[in-house]
């Protein structure tokens, strides 16, 4: 059953706009999976087609190995959750959650079981007969997916579930999923443009821009090895340096024991102006003389008064604080070195005051192993012109941009 | 305090004017018409010295019974009618494109531009047995050439309808345009078919411009006069046409005020019943009773 829910080179197009550009996915069964990606991405559209209320232009659509592409939305096996919840307003709790049932002449003994199950799942048996309007967002949010649940859905469908609620809320709703998810194992295939609640989920998640899909991955995979600079840029913060690939280094050898053994990593050093020193892992065999985006992420750097002790494949580079945040569990520093502002996370996994911490216009080293780098291609101002969207469609209170705009080159 | 005081008194005087007319001339009229039923008529036309019951008595005339069961049987077949009509209307208008939502919004409003009298006489050139209507229908052999199409309870009702149908598309349509749709994909996406949705989320969901629509076609409709007294015979006079033929041909004053009177209670029935039935939602729903 690894092939659950499959698109097939999926398209749709709107006039002109390619909101979906020939997407081929593959999500498994049970598996909690994520669309990330900016507005206009095509993840809403991606669903939306998956639930029957749009038609593809091209491909199919397959659940559990049965073309459902041409299927009315009322005949698949599918349920969404909406990002405005769409209750029904005439409807109370209850009736709202026995909706799916009653249309399909269930037993009135069954539907009553299975609501009240639903209503001990969401924990609000006591406000059963309320109506949407008398009850909070978070309550409607849970109403929600009670019933869409209720139905049994083999996929469960959730359009930007948490955009519409505060950030509390938020991160108290994304456990619950989560728990629920675990709970009913089916199958769910969430669509968001916050990529802190898709890492935070997800088993897996593609990343999605104009269309298409930029990585398809675990949280992990694409966080630490982002492939492309638009994927670096969204998911999470990072530094680039824009620059050229120079010569490729001497392949080192390591000498282990009596042996000795070449290390088959390929190292290349980077022309980036202002840093002529600098070397990155080159794990994509980037021919010299080409231009490239190395990308940092701000955690992996580290920053110290002292020149750090030179080391095979260390970076280091020297600049001076501009910037600092404290932010308790850690001080996010911005320093300029050269034309570049880079921003520098710093855990604080000691006591603090007991330290002489950095300060502001103090002149600071910072360091970085060769790996932790990556050379991407050129990070467009289309790439950031996307990510600094607004969600689309916002519902009571706005999501706040929980990621700042990744530390851009000062360009000449 | 002083502010507070002061705040009431603004409030006050901006609703003195409305206030002051709907007093005037709707209430104060209102209140005469149902003293002048008490009052004895003269033979000139006017009103009489004193007090009487005579008039209500005399509305207990053997004809009126058949004349009054016509009149809610046609308001109601109307009511139904536009309403049947308007709301799918409502439906497309508010689903529609803006700027087509604009034309049709012209064309619906476009028949007021036309005097009133002069439409119905348009109808009644169109139904007449030379008309164009009836020639097209005799010629495709729909009706006999001996049927008539005007002066009967049919052709009222059609003019009725064709006049009414406006106030039932727009509340129906303002409702509609503030519908969520997006209720209706999540009853679909619940597994609900197009006309369950329609049935068990929309119209719910635009019922406020339902009984609106309701109240602002059934109401005229009671009062009708001028259609069936240019469109319609002898045997589809409704109350209008008795109420304006005791004022102008009979000059029994009273007698006329008494019968608007009972047409005012008829009215206002239905008018309370909507408004109470709209001010407290009962706290179950509805599809529950319907067993959906």
């Amino acid at each position: 059953m690894s092939e659950f829910l499959q698109f097939e080179d999926v398209s749709k197009h709107y006039g002109d706009v390619k909101a979906v550009d020939h997407v081929s996915l593959t999500v498994k069964q049970g598996e909690f999976f994520s669309l990330l990606g900016p507005s206009g991405c095509g993840k809403t559209t991606l669903l939306r087609i998956l639930a029957g209320f749009e038609q593809p232009d091209t491909g199919r659509v397959l659940l559990g190995g049965e073309d459902v592409t041409d299927l009315p939305p009322y005949e698949r096996k599918v349920n969404t959750i909406f990002q405005s919840y769409a209750l029904f307003p005439h409807l109370s709790v209850w009736d709202n959650i026995a909706f799916g049932l009653k249309v399909a002449k269930r037993p009135r003994q069954e539907i009553q079981t299975e609501v009240a199950k639903m209503l001990t799942l969401i924990q609000m048996e006591d406000q059963a007969w309320k109506k949407p309007d008398q009850i909070s967002g978070g309550q409607k949010q849970r109403v929600a997916i009670a019933r869409a649940l209720v139905n049994k859905p083999r996929v469960l469908l959730l359009d930007e579930p948490l955009a519409a609620l505060d950030l509390k809320l938020r991160q108290r709703m994304l456990i619950e999923l989560d728990l629920i998810h675990d709970e009913v194992g089916i199958t769910f295939l969430y669509v968001t443009h916050d990529q802190g609640e898709a890492m935070s989920l997800s088993d897996r998640l593609a990343v999605m821009k104009l269309g298409r899909i930029e990585q398809l991955g675990t949280p992990e995979e694409i966080y630490e090895a982002p492939r492309t600079s638009f994927v670096a840029a969204f998911i999470g913060d990072t530094n680039f340096f824009n620059g050229t690939v120079a010569e490729p280094l001497e392949k080192h050898s390591v000498l282990e024991g009596f042996l000795s053994v070449a290390v088959d990593k390929d190292y290349s050093r980077l022309h980036i102006e202002d840093f002529p020193d600098l070397e990155c892992y080159n794990d994509k065999q980037i021919k010299e003389g080409e231009q490239i985006f190395l990308s940092i992420r701000p955690e992996k750097l580290r920053i110290s008064r002292e020149r750090p002790k030179p080391a095979p494949h260390l970076n280091a580079i020297e600049g001076v604080v501009e910037d600092v945040i404290y932010l308790g569990s850690q001080t996010k520093y911005w320093v300029r070195a050269g034309d570049y502002r880079i921003s520098v996370i710093r855990q604080h996994s000691r006591f603090l005051l007991d330290e002489n911490p950095i300060r502001w216009r103090e002149k600071v080293w910072i360091s970085w192993h060769a790996d932790d780098g990556f050379m991407l291609e050129k990070y467009s101002a289309q790439d950031e012109n996307l990510i600094q969207l607004p969600p689309e469609e916002v519902g009571e209170t706005s999501p706040d941009p929980n990621h700042a705009a990744p530390a851009q080159p000062v360009l000449r | 305090m002083k502010a507070e005081t002061r705040r009431h008194a603004s409030e006050w005087l901006v609703t003195l004017p409305s206030f002051v007319w709907l007093l005037l001339l709707f209430l104060v009229p209102t209140v005469l018409v149902f003293a002048i039923t008490f009052k004895p008529p003269t033979p000139y036309g006017g009103i009489g010295e004193g007090w009487t019951l005579n008039t209500l008595r005399t509305l207990g005339n053997p004809n009126y019974p058949a004349i009054i069961w016509r009149t809610v049987w046609l308001s109601v077949a109307a009511t139904a009618i536009c309403i049947l009509l308007a709301t799918p209307m409502g439906y497309y208008m508010a689903r529609v494109s803006p700027a087509r939502r604009r034309l049709v919004l012209l064309l619906v409003i476009l028949p007021f531009w036309t005097s009133f009298l002069v439409r119905i006489f348009a109808w009644k050139v169109l139904l007449h047995p030379e008309g164009l209507l009836k020639n097209t229908l005799v010629f495709l052999g729909l009706v006999g050439a001996e049927t008539s199409l005007l002066y009967n309870a049919w052709s009222v009702l059609l003019v009725m309808v064709y006049t009414e149908l406006p106030f039932a598309i727009l509340p129906i349509y303002a409702a509609a345009e503030k519908f969520d749709f997006r209720l209706i994909e999540a009853a679909k996406d619940l597994g609900a078919s197009s006309f369950c949705a329609f049935r068990s989320v929309f119209l719910p969901g635009i019922r406020v411009g339902l009984l609106t629509a309701f109240l602002m076609v059934f109401i005229p409709s009671l009062g009708s006069y001028v259609i069936p007294d240019i469109v319609g015979g002898p045997t589809s006079e409704m109350i209008g046409n008795k109420i304006a033929q005791r004022t102008f041909v009979d000059r029994n004053l009273p007698h006329a005020a008494g019968l608007s009177a009972f047409l005012t209670v008829a009215v206002l029935i239905p008018m309370i019943a909507i408004t109470t039935l709209r001010g407290k939602e009962s706290p179950r729903d509805t599809l529950r009773e319907e067993g959906i």
